[in-house]
């Protein structure tokens, strides 16, 4: 017994000990060391974010240098604070604020005091900071825009937030990260790699030489430039249409599927979210709820895409051989559902494809439609049959564009009705409106520009997309160079194409012709509603129009959308017309029509629904 | 100078282990001072050198022991340990402070701990007095004359103050214990412990609590026939509870507030988060710094000299005391468990060699350096790895300093020439 006692003592203690130990280095044990280690730390090496060009190499976003004045506050010693203050150029009060500010952060890490000076500042202070011990001067790099549009495609950068800390291990605090548009989709290619040295320190937190003799230390890999598929002075010079007016503009080239210009009214320059009024501007611009600057409406806004829609009508009826070329429907300045009369205003007549389009009649389309429906034994599958046909379009569904944001539109399907109406209370006259693009379809302004694009191929369309270059490798995703047909074969484009080349002969958009450029297009006017005190009240109608020029070999599609517009051939047909001379003549001949554009705003429009007061709408001002 | 004989009959088992220990306490010594060297100037050498130096002494000392005849020992035995007294008296009027205790003498190159020498001699002294063949540690005359032996060097460390060192002393009662003192003083010991840091943990009120369950239950698994005293159980109870009600007194007025600051660290008795704060940043630093560091090691540990905070001279006092936080970190749970193991079996070892003594003076000497050394190792581990509070002693063959490694070496290998010994007497 005696014996034992002892041997049984250093059994327990050795089982103790070894379930201690394996409770610290196997089951606490945590693999990241080198992360939390405090004997290590990193420091990083921030490359140059990428510089962004236009599609013909014009520098659209590069770099500036910025000055931050750091404190580490433990550090500091007494100092001439009124000198020092002058030197910074701010106030006794707001330093000694900034101080305190700085303590209660940390008194041992560095705070901004003072952030981005001006370059003359920096100079002249500069030379005495060897005076100001604990304060030293960091640069940093910021985005320097060479162009005051492209607000919303571009994007911002900020500092990462909470949760990008927590999903992504490549961030630490305080870095810079892509917001919004570009920047945001293309945040790597542009970001680089940061560099990174481990030094080993000792409990005073002194460098006491690299750790793993720099084994695991790595250079910066510098972002790459990018080179985009927007044409910088095209996008300007679509900005400058815009002002005054709310929408969007989407230029595509066909053949390539590659976003010319991307416009949002109103907008903002990008500077504004750059420097030292950053936060201030960006609170103006995100809570401006009435014009909403940082809403990109030409990925995002969802209108009824009107009558443009009607040239895909025409396409699928051709595609399922309802109708031909020839095929006639008389418009009684409108038509008949039941007994509710529809109205048109075409002019009245008989109509057929051609008159149809370019007059844009809605009788001819409401007939074609309900002819199309009453090929199938059921309304069920003449719906399936028009949606695959819409979706072959681009519509209905997200586009895959290369930007962070977007919006599917709509195209209607069974189910949406069946939800709606209830199984079988539906058929092609209870939603006839589909037929001349009002009802429940929905498109966004890219939607429509690459629907555009696709009758100006003759029946196929790429994706559109940002990305032109990326560094010096040429080559795009491969989604991007990958033909998506539609579902209408080649030969029915042809009729449809000349009717829309008629809109600008004979038809709707007669009065913006552009001389020795032959277009294809048609305009749309959309009626819309809002809500007032929970009450629907209509405004004035939307503008629209898609065109693509020239008829033969196209070089470019354009969608224009523009908010309360009125009649498609009016803001809408004069800014794709400007658009499309702009792009082809690299000149505008027209300069009257381009000065009324300059100058006219809907300011007016805009203003109505908010007056509080009854407002007419659709009135004849222009 | 001395025959093949004793080469022969040497336990070299236990030698293996012990150079084992020595040899892997000077690699971790060497990756632990590297550093510090490379940031500090030191006169003439560096601390593993000095080290090495010491690991030569010690191994000069075995032949030296190996040398002497075998009775030595015992015969001054009693010489020794009055030498030790002296010496300890003499840190009174002419010790050096070092760290805030009195507990060495300057001899120029070297500072010299008599302690150390002590816990040597008192074994010794122990040994001797309870091999006597008039000493009946049944009878409480003799009790007290071997418990007294214990108690005049300890009385002489605490003032230093060296509590770590008194503690040290304390183990000898496993001595006393092996051969014949009273299982019940161990029992009443542990007893008091028990009572003192579950009161301190817990309360009076959960404590009489937690002795009412217990007697509950005694008495509901208690063999029908077993007639209970009722009377010493009701004055156990009672003094139980008496202790655990002076409990409070005592930790307020006979400790100090650094002991106390230990003891509600380890127990986690602070609520206070700022009073916490500040005491894990205070004596708490060194355990925490520890912990984390051995934890960082993981299974298979950074690696000889790969140990960052072992580089950083995070854990303070990282090549003595705190030297198996090093072992953690470099070498990891498959180095620490290696050595918890050697340990194990170094210990085993010794008690199996003890225990095959035919002469009792040579077995009670091995119970007390076995005392010792385990002591050390229990209470140095158990501090690192932050299961006991701290109290500053080394790791036996391990942790870098002269007088430990020489005194530790000088007993063990007493221990193994008398053993050695052990057949050519009769």
């Amino acid at each position: 017994m005696r014996k034992l006692l002892l041997s049984s003592f250093i059994i327990i203690i050795g089982i103790t000990f070894l379930g201690r130990l394996s409770y610290l280095q196997l089951f606490s044990f945590s693999p990241n060391q080198i992360l939390e280690d405090p004997a290590i730390k990193a420091v990083y090496e921030y490359p140059e974010r990428g510089y962004i060009y236009d599609r013909n190499g014009k520098l659209m976003v590069g770099n500036q240098p910025a000055y931050d004045v750091m404190v580490i506050p433990r550090e500091t010693h007494s100092l001439d604070t009124l000198e020092f203050c002058s030197l910074l150029k701010i106030t006794k009060e707001e330093f000694l604020e900034k101080m305190y500010k700085a303590r209660v952060y940390s008194p041992r890490l560095p705070s901004v005091l003072v952030p981005q000076l001006s370059k003359e500042d920096y100079a002249s202070l500069q030379e005495k900071m060897r005076k100001y011990t604990g304060f030293y001067i960091q640069k940093r790099s910021l985005r320097d825009y060479k162009t005051n549009s492209a607000a919303n495609v571009l994007g911002y950068i900020s500092e990462v937030n909470e949760t990008d800390l927590r999903t992504n291990p490549y961030y630490r605090a305080g870095e810079l990260k892509g917001r919004t548009g570009i920047e945001k989709q293309y945040e790597e290619v542009l970001r680089g790699r940061k560099g990174v040295k481990y030094l080993q320190k000792d409990r005073f937190n002194r460098d006491i030489g690299p750790y793993k003799n720099k084994k695991l230390d790595t250079l910066p890999e510098l972002g790459k430039e990018l080179y985009i598929t927007i044409d910088k002075d095209l996008q300007e010079y679509g900005e400058r249409l815009m002002r005054g007016k709310r929408g969007g503009i989407v230029a595509i080239e066909p053949a390539t599927g590659e976003i010319l210009a991307m416009i949002s009214g109103p907008t903002y320059n990008p500077a504004l979210l750059v420097g030292r009024e950053r936060s201030k501007n960006y609170t103006k611009l995100h809570y401006d709820s009435i014009s909403r600057p940082t809403w990109d409406r030409s990925i995002l806004a969802e209108p009824s895409p009107g009558s443009p829609f009607k040239t895909l009508n025409a396409l699928v009826a051709l595609q399922e051989g309802v109708i031909d070329t020839n095929t006639k429907f008389t418009c009684y300045n409108g038509f008949y559902v039941g007994n509710q009369k529809k109205g048109c205003h075409c002019g009245g007549g008989v109509r057929d494809m051609n008159s149809g389009i370019f007059r844009s009649c809605n009788a001819y389309f409401a007939g074609t439609f309900r002819k199309f429906y009453g090929k199938y034994p059921t309304t069920d599958e003449g719906m399936d049959a028009w949606e695959k046909h819409m979706k072959s379009f681009g519509l209905g569904d997200y586009l895959g564009v290369d930007l962070p944001t977007g919006r599917p539109g709509r195209i209607p399907d069974k189910q949406f009705y069946d939800k709606w109406y209830g199984d079988n209370r539906w058929a092609s006259s209870t939603i006839i409106s589909n037929s001349i693009g009002q009802g429940e379809v929905a498109a966004t302004p890219i939607q429509l520009a690459n629907m555009t694009a696709a009758i100006a191929n003759r029946g196929y369309f790429y994706i559109p997309h940002i990305i032109k270059k990326i560094g010096n490798k040429e080559g795009i995703p491969p989604q991007f160079t990958e033909r998506k047909y539609t579902t209408i074969d080649q030969q029915h484009f042809a009729p449809v194409i000349q009717a829309m080349a008629n809109v600008y002969k004979y038809g709707t958009a007669r009065w913006i012709q552009i001389p020795e450029i032959e277009i294809a297009g048609k305009t749309g006017t959309v009626e819309n509603f809002t809500r007032i005190d929970g009450e629907r009240v209509q405004l004035t109608d939307h503008s629209l129009f898609t065109a693509f020029a020239p008829v033969e070999q196209p070089k470019i599609a354009v969608a224009v959308y523009i908010e309360n517009g009125y009649y498609g051939a009016r803001y809408a047909g004069h800014i794709a017309s400007l658009m499309i001379e702009q792009y082809i003549k690299r000149k505008i001949t027209r300069k009257d029509l381009e000065k009324k554009m300059l100058e006219k705003t809907l300011e007016h429009e805009y203003a109505k629904p908010l007056s509080g007061e009854p407002f007419k709408i659709n009135e004849y001002v222009w | 100078m001395f025959g093949s004989s004793i080469l022969r009959r040497l336990d070299w088992l236990t030698i293996f282990l012990y150079l084992a220990l020595v040899f892997f306490g000077w690699i971790n010594i060497y990756s632990t001072t590297l550093s510090n060297t490379a940031a500090t100037f030191y006169d003439f050498s560096t601390l593993y050198g000095k080290q090495l130096f010491f690991i030569g002494v010690s191994l000069s000392l075995v032949f030296i022991i190996f040398s002497i005849e075998n009775n030595f020992f015992e015969r001054f035995a009693s010489l020794f340990y009055i030498i030790s007294l002296v010496l300890l008296m003499g840190l009174f009027l002419f010790g050096k402070t070092i760290a805030g205790a009195t507990s060495w003498y300057d001899l120029g190159f070297f500072n010299f701990q008599p302690s150390e020498l002590g816990k040597l001699t008192t074994a010794l002294a122990l040994a001797k007095y309870l091999s006597d063949i008039q000493t009946d540690l049944k009878r409480r005359k003799y009790q007290w004359y071997a418990i007294l032996i214990l108690l005049i060097p300890i009385i002489l460390i605490l003032p230093q103050p060296d509590p770590g060192s008194a503690l040290v002393y304390f183990s000898l009662f496993f001595v006393l214990f092996r051969e014949g003192l009273p299982l019940q003083y161990l029992g009443f010991a542990l007893l008091l412990i028990l009572l003192f840091v579950t009161t301190l943990k817990f309360g009076v009120i959960w404590v009489c609590i937690g002795l009412g369950i217990l007697t509950s239950i005694f008495f509901l698994f208690k063999k029908e026939e077993f007639k209970v005293p009722t009377f010493p159980l009701l004055l156990f109870l009672v003094a139980c509870v008496i202790i655990s009600l002076s409990v409070d007194f005592v930790y307020n007025n006979v400790f100090e507030q650094r002991h106390r600051d230990r003891f509600s660290l380890w127990l986690g008795l602070e609520k206070d988060p700022i009073r916490l704060e500040q005491i894990k940043k205070t004596i708490g630093y060194n355990t925490y710094q520890a912990e984390r560091a051995i934890e960082s090691g993981g299974l298979s540990g950074k690696g000889f000299l790969e140990g960052t905070r072992t580089k950083g001279d995070f854990v303070p006092e990282q090549h003595t005391d705190y030297i198996f936080s090093s072992v953690g970190e470099e070498w990891g749970f498959i180095g620490t468990a290696l050595i918890i193991i050697l340990f194990t079996f170094f210990f085993l070892r010794l008690i199996h060699i003890a225990e095959r003594q035919k002469r009792d003076f040579s077995r009670m000497f091995g119970y007390g350096v076995i005392s010792i050394l385990l002591m050390h190792y229990f209470v140095n581990i158990g501090m690192v790895i932050g299961l006991l509070p701290t109290i500053g002693i080394p790791l036996p063959f391990f942790s870098y300093g002269g007088s430990g490694l020489i005194f530790f070496s000088a007993m063990l290998f007493i221990f193994l020439k008398l053993d050695a010994a052990r057949l050519s007497e009769l």
